[in-house]
Order: structure tokens, then sequence, then C-alpha cells
């Protein structure tokens, strides 16, 4: 994909959450939808004040996990009846309680994998490349100590001049324009 | 969590100790004044320095060194086959099954960390679980190397798992070991996918922060671009609390399955329904004991004692002292169930075990996993004296590997017919793969501890009061001062 032209957003830097948090919720209340928050560490409050709480991880993860239940004991139910039948001591073929636990361990592993990447597909990773990195001081604090609220260009609220505005009304450190 | 002792009254005793909370006497699990800058500084700092520690090189050469040990007796074990360990009929499990059980228990406490502490919202796992994560890995690796050296033919060791072949063979679902191939590998499966993703912002903050390009590129390539997104940290959340609840079964049915690899055979000793619940109490025993065997060199080493605390070693002993206690239990089980069953092999089996020919073994497990730490750990003192803990740990897991004798050996020479007993003896290539597995893993270890960041920079973020969210977003700072 080409490179898209011109601005992708306005990113504000604050010190604390709780000013990240405030700036969040006056943002969504003063209309603008197309934002997002980055944080160094989970930022509950900052998801409330995006209106985000939804996730689709544990659908998958449930879906992983009934597909891993289901290929092991069919798995195993057709090797030891039918592929490959063994007379242990006249033991039955389909010996399913024994067939559990193998079934048990590939539902763990199947729903593990698929929570883990889920989450990564989700998240639409690995990108290497985002336009929030362009920011001069954005790779300086944004995964140590600092606070970021990007609003986007995409929205049909934003435009350079006001959403500037809007932004340093808040206590913010700086407020810069992020280039695609 | 009260605590008695002097430090409870701060008017008697005014705090000398930072650490000491005085409102609670308890021991902090962050040393104050660290704020976000400093806690990421201290942690990243040692993996992106370019002034590696003498120590270090010192201590990668020696473990190296005893890696050698697994690489030569594991070269003439496959040329000349398992007749080189001390393994015979009847003593047919030797030291490959004993420390397979042994590693793979050592691992236990990494998941329980990770997992079910994170499930209970126990804060003050986040400072050690990285490293118990690690430790859980690479005890995997080691006690993997076990069961696949020992099959006679390592070389077909691959015909255990399920796979399509020219020959039609496939696994045997009801044996107890086709099942422990599942289990093993997907406990190894899975620690690797839960530590990974557990890394993965602080990858982020790794690759923001490095100076040199190669290190700019690695941890860039590692962090898949993470960018801190509070959707992103949701879904993370979301999918590491998934993960935790996955591996909580996961952790119990691993060493329970293990353990049905005895418990399913008709052997005296052997056949005791008690075997799941005891040998999983077990690994977390042994498992606390190494984390501690870990921690406290290398908080000493990398003066991390504002991070992994008094508090954590003291937290860690408690644990120990909860499971040293179920094992004890274990053990009075089984005696008791010698004796109460009525059953003459039982009974034999339980007289042979502590006073036969390897009764030795049996005192000597009583001695060191049951007599020295449970008396010791009720005390607190001795709990956060760290010398003590440091020479506990190590007396824990040597106790702990001498159950896994016992319960292997002794049950085995002398079975049911007398015209078959033998004994079992250990030959010098047993100990010098058993050693190289520890050269091994202290090898991985000291890897490790370099090029990862050993405690999660993100988790222990979210532990400073710096991360209160105000209304109106009034700086937390001065909310405290305020406060004060």
């Amino acid at each position: 994909m080409p490179p898209r032209e011109g601005i992708y957003g306005l990113l504000a830097e604050f010190n604390t959450p709780g000013e990240l948090v405030h700036a969040t919720e006056e943002a969504h209340r003063a209309g603008y939808r197309r934002m997002e928050c980055y944080t160094p560490y989970p930022v509950e409050q900052a998801a409330e004040a995006l209106h985000f709480h939804q996730t689709r991880v544990p659908l998958v993860c449930l879906l992983g996990g009934l597909m891993g239940v289901t290929t092991a004991f069919l798995m195993e139910t057709w090797i030891n009846v039918w592929a490959y039948p063994l007379n242990i001591a006249g033991r039955p073929l389909f010996s399913w309680p024994a067939f559990i636990i193998p079934a048990y361990e590939w539902t763990i592993l199947f729903a593990g994998f698929s929570a883990a990447l889920g989450m990564i597909a989700l998240n639409g990773l690995p990108q290497l490349y985002h336009p929030v990195f362009n920011a001069p001081n954005f790779r300086n604090g944004a995964t140590t100590d600092k606070f970021f609220l990007c609003l986007e260009a995409v929205d049909p609220k934003f435009s350079l001049s006001e959403t500037r505005a809007f932004l340093e009304q808040f206590p913010a450190v700086s407020v810069v324009e992020v280039d695609h | 969590m009260a605590t008695k002792g002097p430090m409870q009254d701060p008017s008697v005793d005014p705090v000398i100790d930072p650490m000491i909370d005085p409102r609670t006497g308890e021991y902090a699990v962050i040393a104050p004044g660290h704020n976000f800058k400093s806690v990421t500084q201290k942690i990243a700092g040692i993996v992106l320095t370019s002034n590696t520690p003498l120590g270090w090189f010192f201590g990668l050469i020696v473990a190296a060194g005893v890696t050698m040990g697994l690489v030569i007796g594991c070269t003439w074990l496959f040329l000349k086959g398992v007749g080189i360990w001390g393994v015979t009929i009847p003593g047919a499990w030797g030291f490959a099954i004993i420390n397979f059980v042994w590693w793979i228990g050592i691992g236990h406490a990494g998941t329980l960390i990770s997992a079910i502490l994170l499930l209970f919202k126990q804060t003050w796992r986040n400072s050690i679980n990285r490293f118990a994560e690690a430790m859980t890995i690479f005890a995997v690796v080691c006690a993997g190397t076990f069961p696949l050296i020992h099959v006679g033919r390592p070389w077909l060791a691959y015909w255990l798992f399920p796979y399509p072949n020219t020959m039609n063979v496939w696994p045997q679902f009801r044996s107890p070991l086709a099942w422990d191939v599942f289990a093993v590998s997907t406990y190894a499966s899975i620690s690797i996918i839960f530590w990974y993703i557990g890394m993965i912002p602080d990858f982020g903050t790794l690759r923001d922060r490095a100076t040199m390009p190669a290190a700019k590129y690695f941890y860039g390539m590692l962090s898949l671009g993470w960018r801190g997104s509070t959707r992103h940290w949701i879904r993370y959340e979301s999918a590491s609390l998934l993960l935790a609840g996955l591996s909580t079964p996961l952790v119990l049915s691993v060493h329970t399955v293990i353990s049905f690899d005895f418990a399913v055979a008709a052997l005296a000793g052997w056949h005791t329904t008690i075997f799941p619940p005891y040998f999983v109490a077990g690994a977390v025993y042994s498992g606390f004991a190494m984390v501690l065997t870990l921690a406290i060199p290398i908080r000493k080493f990398y003066h991390m004692e504002d991070l992994v605390t008094l508090r954590h070693l003291d937290n860690m002993a408690k644990v120990m002292l909860a499971t040293g206690s179920i094992v004890a239990y274990g053990y009075g089980m089984e005696v008791f169930m010698a004796w109460y069953s009525a059953s003459h092999w039982e009974f034999f089996m339980m007289w042979n075990r502590m006073f036969g020919p390897m009764g030795w073994a049996y005192w000597i497990l009583i001695l060191t996993n049951i007599a020295i730490p449970l008396t010791t750990l009720w005390s607190r003192k001795l709990r956060v004296n760290v010398t003590f803990l440091f020479i506990l740990s190590l007396i824990v897991n040597t106790g702990m590997w001498f159950e896994r004798f016992v319960i292997v050996v002794t049950s085995l020479y002398r079975e049911y017919l007398p015209s078959s007993w033998g004994t079992y003896r250990a030959t010098k290539w047993d100990y010098m793969i058993y050693v190289g597995t520890m050269g091994l893993f202290t090898f991985l270890f000291f890897l490790f501890v370099r090029f990862l960041p050993m405690i999660p920079m993100s988790e222990i973020r979210m532990m400073l009061p710096q991360t209160k969210v105000t209304p109106g977003g009034a700086n937390a700072e001065t909310i405290s001062q305020e406060e004060s």
C-alpha cells in the first residue's frame, strides 16, 4: 500500500493519565469519534472515555477451544477405532474416557493460540509502520511515561485550526501534527 | 494481611526502613520514590547497556561448560544406547523419569505465578512473573529432553506424535505416555506464547529506548509495532486474562497427567488416588523453591532490591509453606493407606521404602522436604532472611528430587515377586546428563536476563501511585500533596 499523503491527525501529549482521560472525555463530548489514546500501560478509564468496551478476543478464544476439543476427539476416535485398532486386554476400541485427556489438552492449546493470535490479528499487528511514530516526541515517551491523545484527520469534525485550538485548552505538554 | 512484630506500631518503632509501610508494618511491593521513568530505566538499562557486567560472562561460560556434560552424555548415549545408564530390569525407570518429573515440576511455579495469581489479582506477582515464566520454559526444555532421549532410539521420538506416515502406525491413546506427549507439548507451547505476549509492550519500550541500530531492529521486530494504543491494550488485557484462565487448569492437568504415568500402573506405591493433587502440590513447592534460587542472586547482582522486595520473598515462602504442608499430608497419607488398606504389598512397599536398602533416600527426603522447611518457614524473621531462604530453596529442590527418586526407584526394584527383585544404581552417565541439564537451564537463563526484560515494565508501571486517574484530570502529584 503506497503511503498516503497529508495529515494523519493531531497528537496531544500529557504528563498524567488523569489529564489524558479528561481530554478524551471532552473530545468525545465535543463530537470527535475517530481518536485514539496511547499509554505506556493499560488505562481502563481511557477506554471508557473512548467508549470502547467490547472486544472479540473471548469469542475467538471460545471458537478455538471448541475447534481443539472436536479435532482432538475425532482424531483419537478415528485413529484408535478405524485407522489402527489395537486390542489391548479386551478394552473397547472406543475408549472415550481415555480420549478425553488429550482432547482436553488440545482444547487449551487451540484456545490459547486463538486468544493470543486473535488478539494480535484484531489489533492489526504486526504493523511496523504507523503514522504516530512520525511524531518527534512519540517514541520518547509513549512506551515510557507519557500519555498521548490523537484526534485523527479522517474524523468529519476534524479541522486543523479548530481541533488544535480545542486540544490546546487542556494542559497538554505539546500538540503536534502527525503526517502519514 | 497484617503482620505481627515490633514494626507494626510506628510510635514505638519509628520507621527506620523505608521499605516498611508505617500503616501496615508490611514490606512494600515497590520501594518508594519510583516513577514511570525510573522503573523503565532500571529494567531497560540491564538489557540495553553496552557495558555487560563481567560476572555475566563468567556465569555464562561456567554454565556453558556444565552444559557440555549434557552434550557429551547425549552423544555417548546415542552411540551406545541406554545401556550406559543404570536402568535395567526391574529398575527400568531411572534418572530419566526422575529428572523429567523433577524438571517439569519446577516449571509449575512460573505458570502459577503468571496465571493463578493474576486471576486472584495478586499484584505482587508483577515483579517476579517474567523470570518465573522464563524459568518455566527453560525447565520444560530440560524436562522434555529426558523423554526424548530415553525412548531408546531418540531419532524416532517423533513417532510419539500423531502424523500420517507410510507405515500407517498411529499412537495409542489409551496409554498415559501418549497423554504425556499432549500435556507436555501443550504446556510448552502455551507457556511460550504467554511469555511472548507478555513481553510485546516491553519490546516496544526497548525498541524506543535502544540506541544501537541492531538492538532497535531486533526489539522492533519482536514488538510487532506495538504502540500502546488503548484499544490494543484492552484486547491485550483480555487475551492475557484468557491465557491465564486457560493456563490455570493446564498447569494442574500437566502434573496430574504425569502422575497418571505412575497411577495407572498396577504397582504398590504407584496406583494411589492421591497422586494427582500430591504431585501438583509438590511441583508448586519445588517451583517456588527454584524461583527463590534464581530471584535471590539476581536481585542482588542487578540491585533489584527495590522491585523484588522482601515482601515478594516472604510471600513466596508462605506459598512454599502451604504447598509443603500439602506434600507432607501426601506422605502421611501414603503411610496411612499402606497400613489401613491392609494390603500386604502396600505395607511391604512402605516398610521397604523406609527401612530397606534405599531407606536413606526416604529419610533424606523427609529431612529436606518436610523437617527443615516446615519447621522454619513459620518464622517471619527467617522468611525475610535472604541468605536463609536461598539455602532453604536449595534444600527443598534437593528434597523434591529425592521425592521423585523414592517414588520411582523404591516401588520398582522390589515389586511383587521376590525372585525378580533387583536394585538400581545410577551410572556416571546418568549424573553427567542430569548435571548437564542444570547447566543448560542456567545457560538459557543467563541469556534471558541479558537480552530480554526480566521484570515486566508495563505491569510494574500499573502499580505505581502515579497511575491514579483523578476526575477532571488534576495532576496526581498535586493531589497526593493536598492529601498529606
